[in-house]
């Protein structure tokens, strides 16, 4: 049987992020009540986990750090097909940079125990780092495959993936167990489904903690993290606009008009 | 007699056997770091017959470079790339390494980092040394602009998008080292890159375009999109797009422009649609003129143009296209 590792970020929902800012005078986030959403291409990484299940016999389990109402994300992903879903929370692992995030998922994946292939998003909303998948490979020393945009031969110990690159991609040959990052050229995530819904009420979220990980605190978090944010500024470099008034038709000639007069059309 | 220990180093990189700019840029922003910590600047270049690469990246700016040459080395294959470099690393103790954010660069820069536990940041926008010389990192998140410092770890990693620093002026009387690289015998073979496929892109360069036309999340759907698009055939431009367009599937990755996309620097940029969020205007902070097409009067994007227009981009836009056309008719009649 193959055994998937889905990892999932809840993220702050992108229609809503740019309500998030930086106070000028405190230098601190303001924080509206952005809800958290799944990311968007874990999604195309749980569809693809779903779709390997529907072509071999497979079994999907979630993963993901985060506060406790990051549980809604695995409960998603729960309805949308997975078998089982944990979720690493701990007041020890807020503040973490990717490379805590990478370490603390693999210490849960190690935990879940038998692994062939472990899924991520490329990347997140929210960060974009892209380092997350690479860095958990690094620390269950198995290899990687990032921007994964097709799988072209699967099901055995050596699979065969095609990697985007800049206009074109890497044909990649892997052998399990391997991490893939996937991207969004990959597949068309499905919708969730009420039977799903009805179904994933069944299905139980194991909550893990530092304890449970049997992780020392300074490898964790804020602590663990080699990176920190030393400050945040509020940008103030602008130009200055000059606002085109007018009816439709008069605003588009003389936007024409200056565009001309400064030689760029 | 410049120190050689703490050096600061550069992964330059090469695609069939031509460094990208982004390598010789990173060497010029690598050289300023290492004047102000007073050290030398060593690069590591892994190719196929790549010897005359090598002098090329002294003539930019390089004291030192590690030359792998080897057939096996000729395309990035993380297992080999990751392993020459961390071995590398752990002897030279570099203080800085900076990395070209590529596809290859961004698998390549997180393996480093985790193989050598240290700190690692994305899509700087600027690089700079603190009064206690420590790196600092500037990356645009929340509308602003974050620092971030790896205070403790050695080296202290970021990855750059091609544009950000300027490439130096190649001089080619300057002299330096070259240190052959043994590849690695013993190695897992647990992956191989079996081959790299080149696909010809569609329309204008992005970077090269003199006119980006860039649409976002304001187009509403498909048909509001494909109007933008005419504009940036109209003006044969070069088509961008913020990741909310690319998000929604109008358009392919390759497009987006800014913090994780691409860096351009146009004659003209006009953003239809957009709500000038930072993470997609430090993308473009070297165009000459900016126009921005936006309903809301009060979206942030006009605060960062020369020219604004209050209005539905589904209706302007069609009514720009004929202004535009009848300009050029104009031109040609007289």
């Amino acid at each position: 049987m193959l055994k998937i590792v889905v990892c999932v970020k809840a993220v702050p929902d992108p229609k809503e992020a740019h309500k998030i800012k930086i106070d000028p005078v405190t230098k601190t986030l303001m924080r509206s009540d952005v809800p958290l959403v799944l990311n968007l291409m874990d999604k195309n990484a749980m569809e693809a986990a779903l779709q390997l299940k529907e072509q071999l016999d497979a079994h999907i389990t979630v993963l993901s750090m985060g506060p406790p109402p990051a549980g809604n994300v695995v409960k998603e992903c729960l309805a949308l097909g997975a078998d089982h879903g944990y979720l690493l929370t701990d007041q020890a692992f807020g503040g973490a940079d990717a490379y805590a995030t990478a370490y603390t998922l693999a210490q849960g994946i190690e935990k879940i125990g038998e692994y062939d292939v472990v899924l991520c998003g490329m990347a997140s909303s929210d960060g974009s780092t892209e380092w997350v998948g690479p860095q958990i490979a690094t620390v269950l020393k198995i290899p990687v495959v990032t921007r994964v945009k097709e799988l072209v031969e699967y099901g055995g110990q050596w699979w065969q993936v095609k990697a985007g690159m800049e206009n074109g991609y890497r044909l990649v040959r892997v052998k399990l167990p391997a991490v893939l990052t996937v991207s969004r050229e990959l597949n068309t995530p499905r919708t969730l489904s009420f039977s799903g819904i009805i179904k994933a009420r069944k299905k139980e979220i194991t909550a893990w903690g530092i304890n449970q990980l049997g992780l020392p605190e300074e490898s964790v978090g804020q602590k663990g993290s080699p990176t920190i944010v030393s400050d945040l500024d509020s940008l103030t470099s602008r130009r200055t606009v000059e606002i085109i008034s007018g009816t439709r038709e008069e605003k588009a000639e003389q936007l024409v008009n200056k565009l001309a007069d400064a030689g760029v059309i | 007699m410049k120190k050689q220990d703490s050096p600061v180093w550069v992964i330059a990189e090469q695609i069939d056997c031509q460094v990208l700019a982004v390598s010789f840029q990173l060497i010029g922003q690598a050289r300023k770091l290492a004047a102000e910590l007073g050290t030398c600047v060593e690069v590591v270049l892994l190719g196929d017959n790549i010897s005359e690469q090598a002098r090329q990246l002294i003539a930019a700016g390089a004291d030192k470079v590690y030359l792998g040459n080897a057939p096996d080395l000729a395309f990035y294959q993380p297992e080999i790339y990751t392993e020459i470099i961390v071995k590398l690393a752990k002897e030279r103790r570099p203080e800085i390494m900076l990395i070209g954010s590529t596809s290859a660069g961004t698998e390549l820069a997180p393996l480093i980092a985790a193989g050598l536990e240290t700190g690692l940041t994305a899509h700087c926008i600027d690089l700079l040394l603190d009064e206690n010389k420590i790196l600092i990192s500037k990356i645009p998140a929340y509308g602003g602009l974050l620092s971030i410092i790896c205070p403790e770890k050695r080296p202290q990693m970021a990855t750059i998008a091609t544009g950000v620093f300027t490439s130096p002026h190649p001089d080619e009387s300057r002299t330096g080292e070259i240190v052959p690289l043994k590849v690695p015998a013993e190695l897992p073979g647990r992956i191989q890159t079996l081959k790299v496929v080149r696909e010809e892109p569609e329309g204008v360069p992005l970077e090269s375009a003199p006119i980006v036309v860039a649409g976002g999340a304001g187009a509403g759907d498909r048909k509001g999109w494909g109007m933008i698009a005419d504009l940036a055939q109209t003006l044969n431009a070069a088509l961008g797009s913020t990741r909310p367009a690319v998000d929604e599937g109008w358009t392919e990755l390759e497009t987006m422009i800014g913090q994780s996309g691409k860096m351009v620097s146009p004659e003209l940029y006009i953003g239809v649609g957009l709500s000038g969020e930072l993470q997609h205007m430090v993308g473009i902070v070297g165009a000459k003129v900016m126009v921005a097409v936006n309903n809301d009067a009060k979206s942030q994007v006009f605060e960062q143009v020369d020219y604004g227009i209050v209005d539905d981009c589904r209706e302007f836009v069609p009514v720009l296209i004929e202004k535009i056309k009848e300009y050029r008719e104009k031109l040609v009649t007289c």
